[in-house]
């Protein structure tokens, strides 16, 4: 089920989004280009994150559409990390930490109190930035999600399961013959293609990746870019990345994080051929940061 | 610019690298110092340790060794059952002590006047007709023949053939008399008085006889006590931690309780005690001197030491396991018990180790619900009156007699090596387990 952003405002109960909401929005100021998505999946208005008094994000609108791959980018302390953790609720698990705003994926308000967490980051899966494999072994790494969830009836269907996570996160052929043995023991760049395959396991709409290659050496930073790319044919992506080159090779948008502010959006390569904005465009000639 | 390893540069003519040198020597003496230091510590604690020791183990090693006397018994018909009737009710009531006297007064057939047969009587144990009463239970048959039996020889015989009692004092000063002393020699010279391994020890329970005194009644009421903490306090203390650490809001009421934790946990024994007392046995009614509320009250003390080292496992789990399980979905308690739980395990077993260890040794708060009791039978139960292994210790180091010096330092050697065998255990399985990120 894809719901573009004007089609959210339907007269459901608690948690929808109505289409003055999205109008009121739409007029935000602050931001330069264009935050809408014409397919979009996940869609964030006015987004305002606090840790106890201190504001980590100042009204961030931002739509992730589908089939395609936004990339955060800015410096450090800048809040893009914090703005993926809302997407699936991972703030939740921070004491003190409070969020408001908008954030609705296929129209269905995420911070409703009465939605549940559970189903909710079984459709927005997450990558961390560092590889963060279960001390088990790499099957039960990927069967895990689908284990709790009751993705699958037996253990055929499971083992088909695990195969095919691995095989669509490109780690099948390297750890076939090796199933039993602890995900733990995998190099870093294997781990992180562990996480995705264990993330895909779950059949998530939205993947979120923080930082992903931050502890990768280059010939794994190209697989999992590569990975990332593939992906896109099927999941909605986020990614948080520090390093631009990646944000231009993987994204097909670029958001420009300041300070809490989400500075500039926009077509990848206009962002970095052509920035709008004075901070946006310091930042990417490497001025500052 | 000519020297840029000093900050203020040409002003200086001096270069850093010589006040570096300069120090050098003070830094390396401070540093030799403190290794010198160190070592001494650890040496005089290690010393002490050897001392302790060296003197139990001198003390209690004889403690494992029973003298004996081997006599030619004859299990008189006419003594034991004259009527012919073999029934158990005859056969426990029959009158042993004289098939033992007679068989030692035939060895020294020469010993005349009330005074003499009685101390030649003394040097049997009055634990003698026991013995001979358990044989002739088990096997009927031997009525009517002559055994060469091993009887248990009275305590201060024991502790003069160990040479525990020295033969050069005064023989006023001594409690073995020149006397007893020529039929030991005597008996020696036949080849019929002999210290054997003492399985009395590991098998009996209290007794007012040093040489029929044993450690199985005491190290049984351990065993029960131990079993039943175990089970009170590790799913509790377990579930705390759990709930604290991971559930709970960290707000002001948390911030206390984790103080009153850490201050339960160092609150003397004595006290937990006196509460066991007025509120399981006097409130509850539970049974007193019981592993029962013996291991109510070490649940109690137990309790902080298994919290405190399980709220240290949880917390040396990486938080980027938790957030892995809970960004597939995971609800948060399938998060703690898939996930948490099993990582933190090795720790909080430690944690548990030790706190049994603990209990294990524990005193004082026992003798406030009457494990301190003089119990004979050893405890088939949980309910069964017992005494514990430190609290054995306690009773026996209080005795007058020479014979409880000895069984008290073995008793020691029993629970330090128990104590060991613990602590050994609680190393292997952190070293087994132990995961590196």
């Amino acid at each position: 089920m894809s719901t573009t952003a004007a089609e959210v405002g339907r007269a459901t109960p608690t948690g929808a989004i109505t289409a003055a909401d999205l109008e009121k929005d739409r007029s935000f100021k602050g931001t330069i280009g264009d935050i809408t998505s014409p397919n979009a999946r996940m869609v964030c208005r006015d987004v305002n994150v606090y840790y106890g008094d201190k504001q980590a994000i100042k009204r961030v609108s931002l739509d992730i559409g589908k089939n395609e791959v936004v990339s955060m980018i800015g410096p450090s302390g800048c809040g893009k990390s914090t703005f993926l953790r809302c997407l699936n609720r991972m703030n939740d698990t921070i004491p003190g930490c409070r969020v408001t705003g908008l954030i609705a994926l296929d129209g269905v308000d995420v911070y409703d109190k009465k939605l549940d967490v559970v189903p909710l980051r079984a459709q927005v899966g997450m990558v961390f930035q560092k590889p963060n494999p279960f001390p088990k072994s790499i099957y039960e790494n990927v069967a895990y999600g689908p284990r709790i969830h009751g993705l699958t009836n037996n253990k055929t269907e499971l083992d088909e399961l695990v195969e095919t996570s691995l095989r669509k996160a490109g780690l099948w052929e390297e750890v076939k013959d090796r199933l039993d043995q602890p995900g733990t023991g995998l190099s870093g760049g294997q781990q992180q293609r562990l996480c995705i395959a264990r993330t895909i396991a779950v059949s998530p709409e939205v993947i979120l990746m923080d930082e992903p290659c931050s502890a990768l050496d280059p010939i794994a930073t190209a697989k999992i870019e590569e990975l990332i790319d593939e992906l896109r044919e099927n999941y909605s992506i986020a990614i948080v990345t520090h390093s631009m080159q990646q944000a231009a090779r993987v994204s097909q948008r670029t958001a420009y994080f300041h300070l809490g502010d989400l500075v500039e959006v926009g077509e990848t390569d206009q962002i970095f051929t052509n920035p709008q904005h004075k901070l946006t465009e310091d930042y990417i000639t490497g001025r500052f940061g | 610019m000519s020297n840029p390893a000093t900050p203020d540069g040409a002003n200086s003519p001096r270069r850093a690298i010589d006040a570096v040198n300069a120090s050098l020597k003070r830094r390396y003496a401070a540093e030799k110092r403190f290794r010198l230091m160190g070592m001494s510590a650890v040496i005089l604690g290690l010393a002490f340790v050897a001392i302790l020791f060296v003197d139990i183990v001198a003390k209690g090693w004889p403690a494992f060794q029973q003298t004996s006397i081997q006599l030619p018994i004859y299990f008189d018909a006419q003594v034991i059952d004259p009527e012919g009737t073999r029934e158990a009710d005859t056969l426990s009531r029959a009158n042993y002590v004289v098939l033992a006297r007679d068989a030692l007064r035939a060895q020294f057939p020469d010993v005349q006047g009330r005074t003499d047969v009685r101390a030649l009587n003394a040097m049997l144990s009055p634990g003698v007709p026991q013995q001979l009463r358990e044989l002739v239970m088990a096997d009927p048959s031997l009525i009517g023949t002559t055994q060469e039996i091993w009887l248990i020889a009275d305590d201060d015989v024991d502790q003069f053939v160990k040479g525990a009692i020295p033969r050069d004092v005064p023989e006023l000063e001594r409690r073995v008399k020149d006397q007893t002393v020529a039929w030991i020699d005597a008996l020696d010279e036949r080849g019929r008085i002999e210290k054997k391994f003492n399985t009395t020890f590991f098998t009996a329970g209290a007794s007012r006889e040093p040489e029929l005194a044993g450690i199985a009644g005491a190290l049984m009421g351990s065993f029960y006590t131990l079993v039943l903490t175990l089970l009170f306090s590790f799913p509790i203390a377990v579930g705390a931690a759990l709930y604290l650490e991971e559930f709970a809001p960290k707000n002001k009421w948390t911030d206390i309780i984790e103080v009153n934790i850490n201050n339960l946990a160092a609150v003397p024994s004595i006290v937990f005690g006196l509460l066991g007392l007025a509120v399981f046995i006097s409130f509850f009614g539970v049974p007193r001197s019981t592993p029962l509320v013996g291991a109510l009250v070490l649940t109690l003390m137990t309790l902080p030491t298994i919290i405190i080292a399980s709220r240290a496992a949880l917390k040396s789990v990486p938080p980027s396991i938790r957030e892995a399980a809970l960004g597939v979905g995971a609800s948060p308690l399938q998060t703690q018990f898939h996930h948490v739980l099993p990582l933190a395990m090795p720790g909080m077993l430690t944690g548990t180790i030790i706190g049994m260890a603990q209990a294990l040794g524990e005193t004082a708060p026992l003798l406030m619900i009457g494990m301190i009791a003089f119990i004979v039978d050893i405890p088939g139960g949980f309910t069964d009156p017992s005494t514990v292994l430190p609290v054995q210790i306690f009773l026996w180091a209080d005795s007058p007699e020479r014979g409880f010096i000895e069984k008290t330092s073995a008793a020691i050697m029993v629970l330090l090596g128990f104590l060991l065998l613990m602590n050994l255990t609680a190393v292997l399985l952190r070293r087994k387990f132990e995961r590196r990120w």
